[in-house]
């Protein structure tokens, strides 16, 4: 099939940058998106252009480093990764519109690269569990309840691609951050360091110049994991016990 | 990376976590933190106690003018008790000094929390030529709704409107249809105006488009949502049930009135 | 003694065995116990004079540079993805073994160890899989403690599943996404120590070259490596008291593999330049159920969990050729030939013997779907027996994940599958305590020899990264870091200098060429030599025309690349550049490997060695040995030289295997 993508080229973090057309001519239905991607840069380097930067690796929906704006949509009209969109998601004569994540917190690298470092920072100011190498427990000395252990698991399946924030009208990090949260907080392991756990990481997501969350749910709609919205409510929780807890001073 | 806070002076170890070791940090420049009391989160907070704070002042506002169906006299007295309500333990119009002052606070705590949250949440959606994203498809998102693009202008609209309306009503500064000492008269001389009751409408109608999102968002910034989507939430629900209330409750009088069928 | 001239056939000279020279000895049980108690220690208080660079961020990297840091040392760390959770590790889907007998159905310590021995087809050491065994407990407590979210019994406690052909249930998962779950703990773990300041992380940086100093008594000692900042395109150096390798495997050597698009041979392969001894580059593990290629834009081929061969049938037409769709073909004109071949194991056969029958269907012209590469995994009977929602329940998120792929319905017709390549066993030769021959220089991971001898065992690579990196290598590189702090080293150092200028050259060098064929192409031809000599199965002919075609496709690509853009920027062009030009002499010396390695053993087919009915035969009286390869810096870089080091087995009896 044919397809025309219009695509946002910005040579650096510094420069401008503005959407480029290209036109292509055989596209084949089973290719994935990002296999389009491919063969457009071949197209592009044999002509000696510069071919279109874009972050992915393990193209099966996992490590969450692919992720583009298509039509508007992160990661495109379906639920799932950009590395697993196909193009047999689009028609014949289409045009395509792909752009970078945008978010403050998320500057441009270069095209369709975006810095996402701000998500580790969110995560070194309290997403773990200080568990000092060879101080464990035997495991099954910590039972936990399997609804527990499920809905944390569910929470940590969040790849980190970061898509919330391109959704959200705010770029807010909540979904990211409260997904974690969840994640640890639903654990006996991780209610020593839920207080500060919260704190910490709502303040760093607050550094990185998020923005704040008008429970609008953009970001579940676009989060390729479906990490549920009532995350975010469970960090309010959290948050709110925590400075309570800390203005009584216990 | 170190948390640095902006008024604590800068130590090496100074971090939320004992570290092993206290060394230079290289990673990532060190970010300066807000203390978590003044963070987004903190601020919604605020904005969701402020504003259920009003939705609760409506439904007893809604209520009080329900009285108009029952006819002047029950309106007046009614308008009357209000402000000698708690004598002699309060003064005069104790109890409505009261209501002024918390709603007052009430709605400043809430613009506060508005304009700091607006600029914050502008420069974190990141543009790029004016535009955040320049596709001209799917401009309304994934499952958003009327109401979460209303919520800035509403608000706007809905506090010229408080303005107008106290200039109107309490303060009688403008008095379309003629002032009165009775409360009774000021409404219903008011409403038996097309272009009064219209304009009423219409802000009553940006108060539920604001309440339709509002009340499920307050409601979940204070962490009461249990569902993972908003559209499932049970508090999407209460927010319409609501909001419908508050509505059709304000604008029944004014109807009534316009259309002669009052009491 | 070397002799220099590879004897007529060959293209490698032999030179003396070698031996671990780290390896204890005494009872099995005890020998880490030992190893541990004799490693010299770092006394905590000099700990952070202590430099160690760690790249890598996968279990294997993340596990060691956090518990590195933690124990106080100053650590630097790299990957080339945008963050340390995005490592390939969080790609592993089925699950980790350990030998915690919770199942009370007899596994032990010693079983597990007996299991991987047995399992790596008596190509690996004795020592190292028991210490894994050994230390397989102690992970999941440590993961646990983490909040890995472990799949879970009604009582709260951990569940376990059967994986891979073992009759014990031992294996440990979380959902099917075991491995992101592990990794996003270590990770967890690193960031923790990032945040403490223990451990610098420096993402998108791309190690191309390691740094070795000559110490006071002359001793070549790893002491840095050259890096590039992908970003900018800076290229820096980094010294430190030691160096270690945690990046993964390099399946990408064929193109298509279920690797991740950036998994690479570099940083192994510029350390064998230097001297470290590439060990069984040929050993590869080919996985039987991968979604078939689609096209010639294909990219990647994605795995679906072997636990599907459970309930479906594998089958082609009878009939050559035969395009007819699935459903019209009848029941009497399907050859269902694992069960044919196989009465007993059927469709469970081992993943080799799944892997080769597939191909040796498509060869005869029975393969189904495009290009006729794929065979026909079919659910029919599995649906009928079990009822949709049994089948939709056990199996769903795979059959939703063949569905988005291939826009097919598995529940109504056949699933196509092709085998495709998913680990290597070969990696950088390593001692007892995971150091290469090259002094100070550590290797970690898949990117290490070490634990799986011609085969792994499903689930026993997450084990063996994570045992590595948890608790093998602090104990290990404290023993050497307890005479470091060494010499500081200066960045004007001849020998960084030289380093960073090698680099440099190699970079200028592929922009200068600017000929007409992309990087991508010349990828997927030598892919394409590789799968069909040195895949599935391979033959001295086969091998020996695939070390021709591929030293003709080096000079093409040296002479003919184009490499778009400068250096100074994000060019991804020239990261694959960089990895193809590696990939390019890998792949050479895998052929090689092959070439040498007259046998048929776990991973690695020789058609002349097998059976009569097509099983693989070792031949344990000449290949009972680790192939350690030398690069030939002296010469010019065509004649590698092979070191043997001995396999002997005190406790497991070497036998042969049967399926029948
Ligand atoms: C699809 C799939 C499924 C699997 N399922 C299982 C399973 O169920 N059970 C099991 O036990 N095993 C499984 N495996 C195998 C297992 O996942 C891997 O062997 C293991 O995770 C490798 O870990 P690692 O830490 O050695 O390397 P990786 O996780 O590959 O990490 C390599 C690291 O090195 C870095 N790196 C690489 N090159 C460079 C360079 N030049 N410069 C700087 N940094 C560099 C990368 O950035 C990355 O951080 C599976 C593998 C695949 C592909
Ligand atoms: C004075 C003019 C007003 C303005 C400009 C305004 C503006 C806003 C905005 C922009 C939001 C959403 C922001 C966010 O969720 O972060 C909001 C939320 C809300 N507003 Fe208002 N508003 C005004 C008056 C009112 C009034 C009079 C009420 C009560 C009747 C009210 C009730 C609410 C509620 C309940 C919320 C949800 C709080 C939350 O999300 O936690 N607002 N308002
Ligand atoms: S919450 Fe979802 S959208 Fe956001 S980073 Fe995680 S996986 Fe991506
Ligand atoms: S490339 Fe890994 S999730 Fe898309």
């Amino acid at each position: 099939m044919k397809i025309t993508v219009n695509i946002w080229r910005q040579k650096d973090a510094d420069a401008k940058g503005s959407m480029v057309t290209y036109p292509l001519e055989s596209v084949d239905e089973h290719m994935s998106f990002l296999e389009m991607l491919d063969v457009l840069n071949e197209k592009l380097t044999i002509d000696g252009e510069d071919p279109v930067a874009f972050d992915s690796d393990c193209r099966e929906g996992i490590c969450g480093t692919c992720g583009v704006v298509i039509n508007g949509i992160p990661h495109g009209p379906e639920v799932t990764t950009t590395c697993q969109l196909h193009m047999r998601t689009f028609k014949d004569g289409d045009t395509i519109d792909i752009e970078p994540w945008r978010a403050g917190a998320f500057p441009v690298v270069k095209d369709l690269v975006v810095d996402r470092g701000s998500f580790d920072r969110i995560i070194q100011a309290g997403g773990y569990i200080s568990a000092p190498t060879g101080a464990a427990v035997e495991a099954n000395n910590i039972p936990v309840p399997k609804a527990d252990a499920d809905h944390a698991f569910e929470a940590a399946t969040c790849i980190g691609c970061g898509a919330c924030v391109a959704a959200c009208p705010n770029g807010s990090a909540m979904l990211f951050t409260a997904s974690k949260i969840t994640h640890l907080g639903l654990l006996p392991q991780g209610q020593p360091e839920r207080d500060s756990r919260v704190l910490g990481m709502v303040e760093q997501h607050d550094a990185e110049g998020f923005g704040g969350c008008t429970n609008i749910g953009e970001c579940t709609a676009a989060c390729p994991k479906g990490i549920p919205l009532d995350v975010i409510s469970r960090l309010n929780r959290d948050l709110l016990g925590a400075l309570s807890r800390q203005a009584v001073g216990s | 990376m170190p948390v640095v806070y902006e008024s604590e002076p800068q130590s090496d170890c100074d971090r939320i976590v004992e570290p092993a070791y206290c060394g230079p940090v290289v990673t990532s420049a060190p970010t300066k933190r807000t203390p978590a009391t003044r963070s987004t989160v903190a601020l919604k907070y605020s904005m969701a106690v402020s504003g259920l704070i009003m939705i609760g002042y409506l439904l007893l506002h809604m209520y009080g003018n329900l009285k108009v169906f029952a006819g002047q006299e029950a309106f007046d007295e009614y308008a009357h008790h209000l402000r000698t309500f708690g004598e002699p333990m309060l003064p005069y119009e104790g109890l409505l000094w009261i209501v002024r002052v918390v709603l007052l606070a009430a709605i400043l705590v809430h613009i506060y929390a508005v304009v700091v949250l607006t600029i914050r949440n502008r420069r974190a959606a990141g543009y790029a030529g004016g535009k955040r994203y320049h596709s001209k498809q799917n401009r309304t998102g994934i499952q958003r709704s009327y109401a979460s693009f209303t919520l800035r202008w509403g608000g706007v609209v809905i506090l010229a409107f408080i303005v107008y309306h106290l200039l109107h009503l309490t303060a009688q500064v403008v008095t379309p249809g003629g002032a009165s000492d009775s409360p009774y008269d000021r409404v219903v001389n008011g409403f038996e105006i097309w272009y009064v009751t219209v304009g009423y409408t219409v802000a009553m109608l940006a108060v539920g488009l604001h309440l339709w999102h509002g009340i499920w968002s307050a409601l979940t910034s204070l962490g009461g949502n249990r569902s993972a989507t908003r559209i499932d939430s049970r508090l999407t629900g209460i927010a319409v049930v609501v909001t419908l209330v508050i509505v059709i409750g304000f604008l029944l009088p004014p109807w009534a009135i316009f259309l002669g069928l009052e009491a | 003694m070397t002799t220099t001239t590879p004897a007529p056939g060959e293209f490698h000279v032999v030179g003396d065995d070698i031996r671990d020279a780290a390896a204890p000895t005494g009872p099995i049980e005890r020998r880490w116990d030992d190893r541990k108690f004799n490693a010299k220690l770092v006394n905590p208080a000099n700990r952070r004079k202590i430099k160690v660079i760690v790249v890598g961020t996968g279990l294997a990297g993340a596990s060691a540079a956090a518990t590195l840091g933690e124990a106080g040392y100053q650590v630097v760390s790299f990957c080339y993805q945008d963050s340390p959770r995005r490592a390939h590790s969080i790609a592993a889907q089925g699950g980790i073994n350990a030998a915690k007998n919770y199942r009370n159905d007899g596994d032990s310590i010693y079983r597990l160890f007996y299991d991987t021995v047995k399992g790596g087809d008596f190509r690996s050491r004795e020592s190292n899989v028991y210490r894994l065994a050994q230390v397989s407990v102690n992970i999941i407590d440590q993961c646990v403690a983490q909040g890995v979210p472990f799949a879970r019994e009604y009582g709260g406690l951990l569940d376990n599943r059967s994986f891979g052909g073992v009759q014990v249930s031992r294996t440990f998962y979380a959902r099917g996404q075991t491995g992101q779950q592990l990794l996003i703990g270590a990770y967890q773990a690193l960031e923790r120590q990032i945040g403490a300041g223990t451990v610098e992380m420096n993402t998108r940086h791309e190690m191309l070259e390691v740094i070795l100093v000559p110490d006071a008594d002359g001793v070549e000692r790893a002491r840095g490596i050259v890096v590039r900042d992908m970003v900018t395109g800076e290229i820096e150096t980094h010294t430190a008291d030691a160096v270690v390798l945690a990046t993964g495997g390099y399946g990408n050597v064929f193109f298509l593999s279920t690797n991740a698009m950036g998994s690479n041979t570099t940083a192994t392969w510029r350390a064998h330049k230097k001297g470290a001894y590439f060990a069984n580059p040929c050993y590869t593990q080919i996985h039987p159920t991968c979604i078939p290629v689609s096209g010639e834009y294909q990219s990647k081929l994605t795995l679906m969990s072997e636990s599907l061969r459970n309930d479906g049938r594998i089958w082609v037409p009878k009939k050559e050729g035969d395009d007819r769709p699935a459903s019209q073909i009848p029941e009497d004109e399907r050859d269902y030939y694992l069960e044919r071949i196989y009465p007993s194991f059927g469709n469970l056969v081992p993943r080799d013997i799944a892997s080769r029958a597939a191909k040796y269907q498509c060869d005869d012209g029975k393969g189904v779907g495009p290009g006729g590469l794929g065979v026909y995994l079919d659910f029919a009977d599995a649906i009928e027996r079990l009822g949709r929602p049994a089948v939709e329940a056990k199996y769903g998120n795979l059959f939703d994940m063949y569905a988005r792929i291939t826009g097919e319905d598995p529940y109504s017709e056949p699933m196509r599958i092709y085998p495709a390549v998913h680990y290597v066993m070969g990696g950088l030769w390593v001692d007892y305590d995971l150091q290469t021959n090259i002094t100070g220089l550590f290797c970690a991971g898949e990117a290490n020899f070490s634990d799986h001898g011609a085969n792994r065992l499903g689930a026993s690579a997450l084990m063996q990264g994570l045992a590595d990196g948890y608790f093998v290598l602090p104990n290990t590189l404290a023993d050497y870091l307890a005479a470091s702090p060494f010499e500081k080293i200066a960045d004007d150092h001849p020998r960084v200098v030289e380093a960073r200028q090698e680099v440099e050259a190699r970079i200028t060098k592929l922009l200068e060429i600017d000929g007409t064929r992309t990087v991508d192409s010349i990828h997927k031809e030598l892919g394409h030599i590789m799968w069909e000599y040195c895949g599935m199965e391979r033959t001295a002919e086969g091998l020996t025309k695939a070390v021709g075609l591929i030293r003709e496709l080096k000079n093409e690509f040296w002479t003919n690349v184009k490499v778009t853009g400068v250096n100074e920027e994000l060019n991804q062009t020239l990261e694959r550049a960089g990895r193809v030009a590696d990939f390019l002499e890998l792949g050479e010396l895998m052929c090689i490997d092959a070439l040498n390695r007259a046998e048929s053993c776990g991973g690695h087919f020789r058609a002349e060695s097998q059976t009569e009915d097509g099983e693989a035969m070792r031949h344990d009286d000449q290949f009972a040995y680790v192939s350690a390869w030398e690069y030939d810096t002296d010469g010019d870089g065509q004649t590698p030289i092979l070191h043997k080091e001995p396999l002997e087995y005190e406790y497991v009896e070497m036998k042969a295997r049967s399926y029948k």
